[in-house]
């Protein structure tokens, strides 16, 4: 892939976006963009996290050229999005929330026909889907009509759809909602692969866990408006990073453990949580070494341990530290009956 | 010396030049809907059904007319159910062009639902790529149905009487198909769901056929409905295509139906591309 686009006038960004606003429904409507900037810098992943209705979606659109925002500027790969729409439709990979592949037909064909919509030759738009399927180990389904993919086939489908015309930038809008946790992970380690070798990445997702493993940096949006951003550690630290959590073999040892952590410093300004309905201690910790020093004290004081485990926050929880309400919109996972009939 | 100047933080980046008008040429647009076609070619091969329509239709509805009423209206025609043939093949080509049309707003409807649409507005090509391979595809359609119809025709005893003017009749008939795409292209691109394009289609659709010189002559209709069948499309084309076939009048259905063809595209083409351009 060429690296030849790098402007050094354009300070190192594939994406710099300032003041980005889009109404829906006329100037009274909703403000679904509201005065967005953000900016990635090349061979960066930046992740955009945000609950549904936060903007992300539409986000996306605009910076992809398929709705014209009403205010505010966006350059991609070197190109105005509202003033060049067409040099920049040659930069940027889309894969949407949902596979944007023609369920019709077949792996081999959508690719290839991708290829000669970006003016490859037959010859050349051939090799490159046969490439893709391998690449996305596809070939076995290369010939079957993409409807009879699974969730996760399809998705990695679209992703080599991206792919085709080897962009500087790529979006990925929610790329992993509605997948199982395995096959989520197939996607990620396309996605990670794709980034060594130099794209660009704009990641839109839900999840804080998705936004850790391929993100280095995040911004946090809600109501079309970006709350947060920055460095994925420092934001970590911001927002109380992970949840230690440790099942003692034996139950009865659940307080002393506790007590044991905290008198041993190693908690920081929290504090150890007794979960006695799970037979857990709870500890938040902020770093790696933080968590390492822990276990290894747990050890030399002779706990025998059942389960170790770390957790992420939710987005819920995020919201709650960022901003200090829960996240305005309603979740994927089913809205609570009380918020509903709040 | 030089002096450095500081940018403001806020300075627009300096875009690129030189290729700042990327338009596309005449052979990328031919290859893009080459590409297209091919796409809604395969469509076809991998899903047969979709061509009932083009194929059955053409059958089922000459059969049901030609021995169903064909005896009766055939009698008011002066003759019997030979005339009748001779009278609504002629027609039916003129049904087959609007309902074959009527058929390009659910297939795109789909396109918009499952989110292929997003991809090929997100590529370097021409949006009216997209449509020119719909409409080519489904003219072609229309012209399978207008050979089934013809054979079907020549079994139940049509003669024709002018080769040259069955292949202007239907040109002629695909030329209006051309205008009433855009109308169900419109549909497409606007509605919902493609039940509700279908649905919309059916409203619009049946009164223009029965209200039509298409399987009756309209003297015997009341005074006002003799008037709209005058310069109802579908009786223009039917008049005109039986005056080529098999002789009679030509002029003013051939004047009908090339007004409301070129009135449909001039007027309906545009709307199409705005919405199919603007849809968010």
């Amino acid at each position: 892939m060429t690296r030849s686009d790098k402007n050094p006038s354009n300070g190192g960004h594939a994406v710099k976006v300032r003041g980005l606003v889009k109404h829906y429904g006329g100037p009274q409507g909703t403000r679904a963009l509201d005065g967005v900037d953000l900016d990635v810098r090349e061979g960066t992943v930046l992740g955009v996290l945000g609950p549904n209705g936060a903007g992300k979606t539409t986000l996306v659109r605009c910076l992809s050229t398929l709705i014209t925002p009403d205010s505010g500027s966006a350059v991609v790969a070197g190109y105005d999005v509202l003033r060049q729409p067409r040099q920049l439709r040659r930069k940027i990979g889309l894969t949407g929330q949902y596979a944007s592949v023609d369920e019709k037909l077949s792996g081999f064909e959508n690719l290839y026909m991708i290829g000669r919509l970006l003016d490859l030759s037959r010859a050349d738009a051939k090799r490159r889907a046969t490439e893709l399927l391998e690449r996305f180990s596809l070939t076995e389904a290369a010939k079957r009509p993409a409807a009879t993919y699974s969730g996760g086939m399809r998705r990695r489908l679209d992703l080599a759809a991206s792919m085709i015309g080897q962009p500087a930038v790529l979006y990925l809008d929610e790329p992993t909602t509605g997948l199982d946790p395995r096959t989520r992970n197939e996607v990620w380690d396309e996605v990670k692969r794709m980034v060594g070798e130099g794209v660009t990445v704009l990641l839109t997702t839900q999840y804080m866990e998705e936004a850790e493993q391929l993100a280095s940096e995040l911004t946090v949006i809600d109501r079309g408006k970006i709350i947060a951003g920055g460095g994925i550690a420092e934001l970590k630290a911001k927002i109380g990073g992970r949840t230690l959590r440790v099942r003692p073999a034996d139950p009865a040892e659940l307080r002393a453990m506790a007590a044991d952590l905290d008198a041993s410093g190693l908690t920081g300004l929290a504090t150890a949580t007794v979960d006695a309905e799970n037979g857990t201690v709870l500890v938040p910790v902020q770093s790696d070494e933080q968590l390492t020093a822990i276990v290894a004290a747990l050890a030399s004081r002779g706990y025998a341990l059942a389960d170790i485990a770390t957790e992420l926050p939710s987005l819920d929880e995020v919201f709650l530290s960022l901003t200090g309400h829960k996240s305005s919109a309603p979740q994927d996972a089913a809205p609570t009956r009380e918020e509903v009939a709040a | 010396m030089t002096t450095a100047t500081t940018a403001p933080l806020d300075a627009p980046p300096t875009l690129k030049q030189g290729d700042a008008d990327d338009r596309i040429g005449l052979r990328a647009h031919v290859r893009h809907t080459g590409a297209l076609i091919r796409r809604n070619l395969l469509w076809i091969r991998n899903n047969p059904e979709s061509m009932f329509d083009a194929l059955l239709m053409p059958v089922v509805f000459t059969l049901l007319f030609v021995y169903v009423f064909g005896g009766s209206i055939g009698q008011a025609l002066g003759g019997g159910q030979d005339a009748y043939v001779q009278y609504v093949i002629p027609g039916m080509l003129a049904m087959m062009s609007m309902t074959i049309a009527q058929a390009v707003g659910t297939g795109f409807n789909e396109d918009f639902q499952k989110g292929i649409m997003d991809r090929f507005r997100s590529l370097p090509i021409g949006r009216a790529s997209v449509l020119i391979a719909k409409i080519s595809v489904e003219i072609l359609r229309m012209l399978i149905a207008t050979t089934v119809l013809m054979v079907v025709a020549v079994l139940v005893g049509f003669e024709v009487t002018s080769w040259s003017g069955l292949f202007a009749a239907v040109g002629l008939s695909a030329l209006f198909g051309f205008g009433v795409m855009w109308i169900f292209l419109t549909l497409g691109v606007v509605m919902k769901s493609a039940q509700s394009v279908q649905a919309m289609g059916f409203l619009v659709m049946m009164p223009l056929q029965f209200g039509s010189s298409i399987f009756a002559p309209t003297a015997s209709m009341p005074g006002w409905l003799e008037a709209f069948t005058q310069y109802n499309p579908m009786s223009g084309l039917a008049d005109a295509a039986r005056g080529l076939m098999v002789g009679g009048p030509i002029a003013h259905g051939l004047w009908v139906t090339l007004a409301w063809s070129i009135g449909l595209t001039v007027v309906m083409a545009p709307i199409a591309i705005r919405k199919f351009t603007n849809k968010a």
